[in-house]
């Protein structure tokens, strides 16, 4: 093949060098300081003053097996804001704005995460809205009614979408009847709850004792951790303990095909098993997520999409829940290429877990990794959405300065072993979500499929 | 390094944030923005070059981005994933994007990698490697991308593009900017190597680096690797202007995925180049309309009415309000259960904008929602490639990489008798009504 080169005349004769990378400078080390108060909250700040603003984090365990868990705390997490005993829903909203103020409720199966954020200058004033929510959260019936029917339509919406569609069977093939099988509630069971189940939740599980509040931004650390101590004073008490089942092991079965007519697209996800990131292995492990389809420079991406051109956003990570760590690869492809796509798939995957990467791969997905790290903390909401996850799993900021070492001595064995274990394709499940007819005849000479139809309960 | 100053804003004290700026201009005519900053050991690089998707041919619809996309091809003297290796193993990410009126590529960085990223750009500018077989691969690309956001999925480029047919005439303003497929099948290196000559000049684009770096020395290394770039003319950008709606316009279109119907507003807006100030007021009044629980669409239409699921007011084709030159738009969209409800719904959004046109806004109203605006200007100021991205937009749109630092003081001077005026200006007869109508739902 000889390129035609529309700047041919722009080339070089003799190439330029690309400049070699300078001296690195060496990490900010991240001061925190922290207190735990009599109520059981931990609390963590950290100094950083480059714009005059706040970020807050509050995460609270919110892991239940109990039934009907899934509906409430999502209807929690949407009518948490719609009023307390001092404000209603606008009231707090005008409180907030005044701040130059936001504050947001994230949930999954392990959490509830309110985040927040302000003009540095009203902390304060913030802590005291977010307290005052903890505290005195009313779920107004008319409030909780209304937003109840949204939610119903807001669920539809989203399971249509699907890419939904698709994260969510590959939640339920993982752990099914667990927890972590969906973070989707179904209508009948959202339109089934009631207020007061969603109050006796809040009662429940909405207390400081193993609750962590993190502070980052243009804050006088000490005046801070005083101020959090004071305006919190009045937020006390114990979770209800449930104790949860970890998700049972993955097993193994043929790729499973969800039928959506028409579809243009097939989207493939796969899952397996993946390190919790204290183990000593979980560095290696990382680095081959990255050398398989973690970064764009990735076997994965250069093969299915910069070389074969059958998809836009192919991507690999590792997700780290409280009880279980996993590996999930994504990838939206072409309804006729599905079976090549999906092909091509297995082909780097069994690569990658029977033959060693090259050093040249492990240097650059190294520096990938240590580099990422420092820009996704070189933030105030990156550095304290960071910290808040750590401090969640029961990490700490010492390992998150201490991770670049760990990253430094990975060798390429220590990834070919964590590869065969994780990565190999034996070691996943699969879901493709497509048109069945067009899709399924040539999966089924590449491997065992099993054909479903959706299911529209929403 | 960034300083605290104070300023006022919304009748409070807030501490504005400053950055220091140095401007040069290189012999080839590329203009040049660096926003030192000592605090952390990473560099921010944009070019923005001024094209987008309002300036593509017709017959040849999409082909911004997809040029976009053959940027990242290899260059001069770099093979095909070259680009995007060099960048990663720095320890580094990059992207690109394609807009109305600019096209943007940039990288963050360790500071170490600064020269090198300095390079990457600088050899793409002079020449990139554009063959058959890259523009193959990345129109299968492109399709994908497209279909993942838009053919494949229910509400797949609503509003950005249903509105404009409908709220535009010309071809540059009304045409789809994702391209149709037949159109990105026909493009060839040829006319890759026709849009490169036209617009990629260095005349037509400006660099910004914001971060970790020293202000001489870098002016050193830029012109080391950029100032070699030929010199070529700066297109001269046409007057894309419209004259303005005379009667309100209606459209539907059937979306076969969607599970129930929606609707999208598209308003004309006044000339951001030219009045800023009353333009900035109608970026206010889209924030008093349906910024949080407390604006007046969520209140109104979510809240009290029920009406919709949701609702959002904003500006621009993606939210960003200051992103385009005129003409362009106020959205207001919703999606809601009842298809019977569409006229309630727009009857609602309009009582609502008389409400403000006649009474104005509530006391505190306006400068709570400023102080907020700010606030978020705080906030993106806080990332290095942030920073560096708006400083070379505001810098290539406006003129002046500095206005997004006066923007708190320019939000400032906003009146309620401002707000009163910007929601009178939004009148049916100056909007485009396009209504979803649900085909997937059995």
């Amino acid at each position: 093949m000889s390129p035609t080169s529309a700047r041919a005349a722009g080339r070089h004769a003799n190439p330029l060098p690309v400049p070699a990378l300078t001296a690195p400078s060496k990490p900010k080390r991240i001061v925190t300081v922290e207190r735990l108060l009599p109520s059981g909250l931990r609390v963590v700040v950290v100094r950083r003053t480059s714009v005059p603003m706040v970020e807050v984090r509050l995460r609270l365990p919110f892991l239940s097996a109990k039934p009907h868990h899934l509906a409430r705390s999502t209807l929690l997490s949407e009518t948490i804001l719609t009023g307390t005993e001092r404000r209603d829903r606008t009231g707090l909203a005008i409180a907030l704005q005044e701040l130059g103020g936001d504050l947001s409720i994230g949930l999954d199966a392990d959490r509830l995460l309110l985040s927040g954020s302000a003009l540095s200058t009203k902390l304060v004033s913030l802590l005291g809205v977010i307290g005052e929510v903890l505290e005195s959260a009313t779920y107004p019936k008319s409030e909780f009614t209304g937003e109840r029917a949204r939610l119903v339509d807001r669920v539809t919406l989203a399971r249509s979408q699907p890419g939904v569609i698709a994260n969510e069977a590959l939640a339920q093939r993982m752990a099914p009847g667990h927890p972590y099988g969906s973070s989707l509630p179904e209508a009948g069971e959202i339109e089934q709850s009631s207020a007061p189940q969603v109050r006796k939740l809040h009662a429940d599980l909405v207390r400081p004792d193993g609750a962590v509040l993190v502070i980052v931004g243009d804050v006088v650390p000490a005046r801070a951790l005083d101020a959090a101590e004071r305006v919190l004073s009045g937020w006390t008490g114990e979770q209800a303990k449930h104790k949860v089942a970890e998700p049972p092991s993955l097993e193994q079965g043929p790729l499973q095909i969800i039928d959506r007519p028409g579809s243009v697209q097939t989207s493939l996800r796969f899952g397996g098993a993946a390190l919790r990131r204290d183990d000593e292995r979980y560095p290696a492990l990382q680095l081959a997520n990255l050398a398989f389809g973690g970064l764009f420079s990735s076997r994965w991406v250069e093969n299915i999409r910069e070389d074969k051109g059958y998809t836009y956003s192919p991507r690999s990570a590792l997700d780290h829940a409280t009880l279980r760590s996993a590996f999930l690869a994504s990838a939206d492809v072409a309804t006729e290429v599905t079976a090549p796509a999906v092909l091509e798939t297995l082909y780097e995957l069994g690569k990658i877990s029977t033959l060693p990467i090259s050093s040249t791969e492990l240097e650059l997905i190294r520096q990938y990794a240590i580099g990422t790290m420092a820009l996704s903390i070189s933030t105030q909401a990156g550095l304290a959405s960071t910290l808040v996850g750590l401090l969640g799993a029961g990490l700490d900021v010492e390992w998150l300065s201490t991770h670049r070492q760990r990253l430094t001595a990975v060798t390429i064995d220590e990834i070919a072993a964590v590869s065969a274990e994780f990565l190999s394709p034996r070691a996943l499940v699969g879901i493709a979500v497509g048109d069945a007819e067009q899709i399924a005849p040539s999966l089924r000479r590449i491997l065992d499929v099993d054909v479903r139809a959706v299911t529209t309960t929403g | 390094m960034p300083s605290n100053k104070p300023a006022v804003a919304g009748g409070a004290a807030l501490r504005a944030v400053s950055f220091e700026l140095v401007h040069h201009t290189l012999g080839n005519g590329l203009r040049v923005v660096l926003a030192p900053d000592r605090s952390a050991p990473v560099v921010g690089i944009s070019v923005l070059y001024d094209v987008g998707f309002r300036s593509e041919p017709e017959g040849r619809t999409g082909f911004a981005h997809l040029f976009e996309h053959l940027m990242f091809q290899g260059s001069a003297n770099l093979e095909k994933l070259e680009h995007f290796r060099y960048v990663q193993a720095s320890g580094g990410i990059f992207n690109g994007s394609t807009h109305l009126d600019y096209t943007n590529y940039f990288e963050s960085l360790p500071s170490n990698a600064f020269e090198r990223g300095l390079f990457l750009e600088a050899d793409r500018m002079r020449s990139p490697r554009i063959t058959d077989e890259n523009m193959a691969n990345q129109i299968a690309v492109v399709k994908e991308e497209i279909r993942v956001n838009v053919l494949n999925r229910p509400y797949g480029g609503f509003p950005w593009l249903v509105l404009p047919p409908v709220l535009f005439d010309t071809f540059p303003n009304a045409h789809n900017g994702y391209g149709g497929f037949e159109d990105l099948q026909n493009a060839t290196v040829q006319d890759a190597s026709t849009f490169f000559d036209s617009y990629y000049a260095p005349a037509n684009a400006v660099l910004c680096v914001a971060g970790d770096f020293d202000s001489d020395n870098a002016v050193e290394l830029i012109e080391r690797h950029f100032a070699g770039i030929r010199r070529r003319k700066k297109p001269v950008r046409p007057d894309f202007s419209e004259s303005l709606l005379i009667e309100e316009r209606r459209a539907t279109v059937v979306d076969p995925l969607a599970p129930m119907p929606a609707l999208a507003l598209g308003y004309r807006v006044p000339d951001p180049g030219v009045d800023l100030h009353t333009y900035l007021a109608t970026l206010l009044l889209a924030e008093i309309l349906s910024d949080g629980d407390a604006s007046r669409l969520q209140r109104t239409l979510v809240q009290s009415k029920r009406l919709v699921t949701d609702i959002g007011a904003y500006l621009g084709t993606f939210g960003d309000p200051l992103e385009e030159r005129d003409p362009t738009r106020l959205n207001i969209t919703a999606h809601y259960p009842d298809r019977s409800a569409t006229d309630r719904i727009i009857a609602a959004v309009d009582d609502e904008l008389d409400r403000l046109a006649m009474a104005g806004p509530e006391p505190g109203e306006l400068d709570r929602v400023r102080t907020k605006l700010a606030a978020t200007v705080y906030r993106e100021l806080d990332q290095v490639m942030n920073r560096s991205l708006e400083f070379a937009k505001f810098e290539l749109l406006f003129g002046k990489a500095s206005l997004i630092l006066g923007l708190p003081g320019l939000l400032a001077e906003i009146t309620d008798d401002d707000i009163r005026a910007a929601a009178g200006r939004l009148i049916p007869a100056s909007r485009a009504v396009v209504e979803l109508i649900p085909g997937g739902s059995a």
